[in-house]
């Protein structure tokens, strides 16, 4: 990436490697031997323990900075969008699998020796430590959605949270913003190297504000704002008619947006530098925006349009955000559920596809799913009983699962109530005719669970394999 | 016969699937032969006493709150009216703190309430967060329990008198010490129990509805039994994940 290469500060000195980073890059071996998970958190979680200054020696020796992702919905996606566009330029340290708090930034840079480039998702309440700590010289906002009250508090903590991130951030640092959302589009107020990106289809707007809708109110005055076009939840674009504050000018914007079913989506990517049609083999109206923050960041980093164009074509997937894998005669589709706006996302690409008539729902209540399972309840499930002949409800809370069904409509005699996974995954492939495809919406843990399972089967290959591959 | 539900403030108040509740009033009472009639009362909407048998009002973050709270309050009069008038009442966690005196908030600033509740909110450094059980004894001899999730950083006090709404067998409750949760008032009930706290407690959604036709009646009916094998589950996983990791004091 020449020219932005040139520009990034040589270092005058290399920090030793301490004793304690030597020793959590043995905790990784040993947890990986042990069986623990791939030892995703588990160097991380010691060096933070040890010293956690290292994670801030370890981010200064990148020769070429840190860049990171924040954002309720996509920040894996996007990531791996990231990831797939700067492969070719630079060697990645990228916590790929979706460890996203200090302890999992601080594994990935262990695990990445000789990398030039950090490139880390982070978790939404995260941000501003990681970003104290890393100075990135990107970072990238996407959305911020109710998503796990009871892990993160209101909405407007995690905002508030993240102005003030933003305030601290340098001012050479780029900061790309999703203009679409109010709440994040108003951060790039008052930042000198901000880039607002957006989507301009109207086609696409939903004819109402979803009722997973969270900053409906103007920023500035609480008015409730007035939308020319509503995309995603309160994603779209949108204007206070009491004090005027609107959707900002938009730099990075997708236009002319095809989606094609659970095919993939294409649009008119326009950028300062140009435009170009990106033709995505993901689908969905959520997966454009992932795209716009992947072209926006990479853009930032110095990347030429048809790289990124490049980069975003060749991208597949990310971790258990929409897989299929062959199982045998059938397969399964995997798309990972974990709060109202994105599984809302979710059942919409379902249903404009070809809409399933049995599905298999895993619902946890682990800490990284969520203690508290009410949000199931403000997802729009409806648009898929048309189709549903059959859903198979599994997981911890799989009882209260079956009853968001019951009440919206579904026959009890339609929902089977199959706590254990395994069980539940073999009833669902059981349900499947031969030469089909099982369609498999779990939250985070569960979608886990679900991943280990069908490698145990033999099926896929662990993703510490992956990421080593 | 017709139910006709009084819901304030959807559009502000449904930060905990407050919706889901009104789904499982609504289903049951149809199962029932009853038809619900939900509407939607916002700010500058008239509120009639008489013309509801039920209100509905949920949750909402802070900000939420502090955008509709003149209006509620605005709307208080009526409401006591409606409510001492025999229309039954379920308020959750935001429209529970905003139906007491007063709530104030983290900066110290006070919002008016309606007063509905004998009771007022402190907002608290901490949140109390978790799993929550209850034993409740709404009609005399009966004791039911309620599992629900609380989220609060609000502190409710009871006056002096007061009758909760139960008692906290597991999570923190009202104010994390009192050993009590929620309020009663008549056939009013508050609470900061969500989850949504009706479908995995549906004894208390046909409390409700008996209340309001009772409202209509002048009798509560007593309802054949449905078949809540769903329910009872949901309940179970949910009163034993409050035994093992609701909030403690």
């Amino acid at each position: 990436m020449g020219e932005q290469a040139d520009t990034v500060p040589l270092m005058g000195f290399r920090a030793p490697l301490s004793a304690e980073i030597a020793l959590a890059r043995a905790a990784a071996g040993l947890s990986r031997l042990a069986g623990a998970g791939g030892g995703t958190t588990v160097p991380g979680k010691l060096l933070w323990k040890l010293d956690p200054g290292a994670v801030d020696r370890l981010a200064a020796r990148l020769p070429l900075g840190a860049a990171l992702v924040s954002a309720t919905n996509g920040k894996t996606t996007t990531s791996a969008m990231a990831a797939r566009i700067l492969a070719p330029v630079a060697r990645l340290a990228h916590n790929r699998s979706g460890a996203n708090l200090v302890s999992g930034v601080a594994s990935a840079l262990l695990a990445s020796r000789g990398a030039e480039l950090g490139l880390f998702e982070v978790d939404e309440a995260a941000l501003p430590e990681v970003a104290r700590r890393l100075r990135p010289r990107a970072v990238c906002l996407g959305n911020l959605f109710r998503d796990q009250l009871d892990r993160y508090g209101e909405l407007e903590l995690v905002a508030a949270r993240w102005r003030a991130a933003v305030e601290e951030l340098p001012g050479e640092t780029a900061l790309m913003v999703n203009g679409d959302d109010p709440q994040v589009g108003d951060l790039a107020h008052g930042h000198a190297q901000a880039t607002v990106f957006g989507l301009d289809d109207p086609r696409h707007a939903s004819p109402t504000l979803q009722h997973a809708a969270d900053s409906k109110w103007c920023v500035r005055c609480g008015t409730p704002y007035v939308y020319e076009a509503a995309y995603i939840g309160h994603l779209g674009d949108y204007r206070c008619p009491s004090c005027g504050h609107a959707r900002p000018h938009l730099d990075v914007v997708a236009r002319a947006v095809d989606l094609h079913g659970l095919e993939g989506i294409s649009f008119e990517l326009e950028t300062p530098e140009g435009s170009s049609r990106v033709e995505l083999s993901v689908p969905g109206l959520y997966n454009v925006y992932n795209a716009l923050a992947a072209a926006a960041l990479t853009r930032a980093l110095g990347v030429p349009l048809e790289s990124i164009v490049a980069g975003l074509q060749g991208f597949s997937a990310a971790f258990g955000r929409f897989e299929r894998i062959a199982l045998g005669d059938r397969t399964l589709l995997t798309l990972l559920i974990k709060n109202p706006a994105g599984a809302n996302e979710v059942v919409r690409t379902l249903v404009a596809g070809d809409p399933p008539h049995v599905l298999l729902i895993a619902l946890n209540d682990e800490i990284a799913d969520g203690r508290d399972v009410s949000w199931i309840w403000d997802v729009d499930f409806e648009p898929l009983l048309g189709s549903l002949e059959r859903l198979v409800a599994t997981g911890e809370r799989a009882a209260e699962l079956a009853l968001r069904f019951k009440y919206a409509g579904l026959p009890e005699d339609a929902i089977e109530v199959v706590p254990e996974l395994d069980a539940a995954l073999d009833r669902g492939l059981e349900l499947t005719p031969a030469g089909a495809e099982l369609v498999a919406l779990p939250t985070y843990t569960a979608m886990l669970a679900l991943r280990e399972l069908v490698a145990g089967r033999g099926f896929v290959r662990p993703y510490w394999e992956e990421a080593a591959a | 016969m017709r139910i006709a539900v009084g819901h304030l403030f959807p559009d502000y108040l449904n930060i905990y699937a407050d919706r889901g509740n009104i789904a499982v009033l609504t289903r049951r009472a149809a199962w029932r032969g009853h038809e619900l009639e939900v509407e939607a009362i916002g700010a500058g909407d008239e509120l009639r006493p008489g013309a509801h048998d039920l209100y509905y009002i949920g949750g909402g973050q802070d900000r939420e709150q502090e955008l509709i709270a003149p209006a509620l309050a605005a709307l208080g009069e009526p409401l006591r009216e409606a409510v001492s008038g025999g229309a039954a009442l379920l308020a959750v966690c935001g429209g529970y703190q905003l139906l007491g005196r007063a709530y104030r908030d983290q900066s110290g600033d006070e919002l008016p309430g309606v007063g509905l509740f004998p009771l007022h909110t402190v907002a608290g450094d901490r949140r109390m967060i978790g799993d929550v059980l209850l034993e409740c004894e709404l009609e005399p001899g009966e004791r039911r329990t309620l599992a629900g999730f609380e989220n609060h950083a609000g502190r409710t006090y009871l006056d002096e008198g007061a009758e909760p709404l139960g008692r906290v067998l597991a999570g923190f409750g009202n104010d994390g010490e009192s050993g009590y949760e929620g309020c009663r008032a008549g056939r009013a009930i508050g609470t900061y129990l969500h989850g949504p706290l009706l479908p995995r407690n549906p004894w208390l959604a046909d409390w409700l509805l008996a209340q309001a036709l009772a409202q209509r009646t002048g009798e509560a009916p007593s309802f054949e039994p449905l078949a809540d094998d769903l329910e009872a589950a949901a309940h179970e996983v949910s009163a034993g994940r409050a035994r093992t990791r609701g909030g403690r004091y």
